[in-house]
């Protein structure tokens, strides 16, 4: 923080490879760069399907183990449910004008915001550099991603 | 509320510099409000986001978000944030004297 107890700088994490799991990092990331911050965003484990270049024109929304829908767990099993409910919250979304993931991760590399792949989850889903859009900078370890952070705030989501 | 001075006028502005009432707001205030925020010149370019912040705020009351700038002001999100380094919507809303824009996109 700085002298005026104004937040400069956050990192944020994303974990989860579910359409909630991505958004509200990425209009956390947005927001940070809107309000002048600095903000870096490193991906890992299956939020890593946010940067995949095949995989991240397809993100669901989860509809089982979701209790927050108000879905039956049968239901939310079904085939065809969870792109269904995709469907009809990005339809929500486009009305109020938030962009689709694959925009969005690019419309935040445009504001400045540094895009980072985390090295292990990398490794263990046997992925590579080009398996990622061109905005993600760069594969780094958990090392690295401390000192990109360091002197601000990391948000883990 | 603090008051400030451009251009040899004083305004009201919020305890972050906005102009509360933004008929005040005169264009050779700009320069000065700029120099505040940060930006020691303002190209062409500025002056094209700042005078479409103008036109935004008078026909729909509020300021565009960089989202919508970038769609409408014929500046891409690339630039504007070259162009106001420290957040465009908020710094050219603020040079172009109207309120913060709200929103979360």
């Amino acid at each position: 923080m700085s002298d005026t107890g104004k937040i400069e700088k956050v990192s944020i994490v994303i974990s989860k490879g579910s359409l909630e799991g991505i958004y509200p990092g990425l209009i956390m990331a947005n927001g940070a760069r809107a309000e002048g911050m600095e903000a870096n965003l490193f991906f890992t484990f299956f939020g890593l399907d946010a940067i995949h270049r095949q995989r991240h024109e397809h993100i669901k929304l989860a509809t089982v183990g979701n209790p927050g829908l108000h879905l039956a767990t049968w239901a939310g099993g079904l085939p065809g449910v969870s792109s269904v409910m995709t469907q009809y919250m990005s339809h929500r979304m486009e009305k109020l004008d938030i962009p689709s993931i694959p925009e969005f991760v690019e419309m935040i590399a445009d504001t400045g915001a540094g895009l980072y792949a985390c090295k292990a989850s990398v490794d263990l889903f046997e992925l590579a550099k080009d398996d990622f859009v061109d905005q993600v900078k760069d594969i780094i370890t958990v090392g690295e991603f401390y000192d990109l952070a360091a002197g601000g705030q990391i948000i883990f989501t | 509320m603090p008051t400030a001075v451009y251009a040899g006028t004083p305004v009201t502005v919020t305890e972050e510099g906005f102009y509360l009432d933004p008929d005040q707001w005169r264009e050779d205030m700009a320069p000065e409000i700029a120099r505040d925020a940060g930006i020691d010149v303002l190209t062409d370019r500025h002056w094209q986001v700042i005078m479409h912040m103008r036109k935004e705020f008078a026909g729909k009351g509020t300021g565009p978000t960089v989202r919508a700038l970038g769609r409408t002001s014929g500046v891409s999100i690339k630039e504007l944030y070259l162009l106001f380094p420290k957040g465009p919507a908020k710094l050219a809303a603020r040079i172009a004297g109207i309120p913060k824009p709200r929103g979360c996109i």
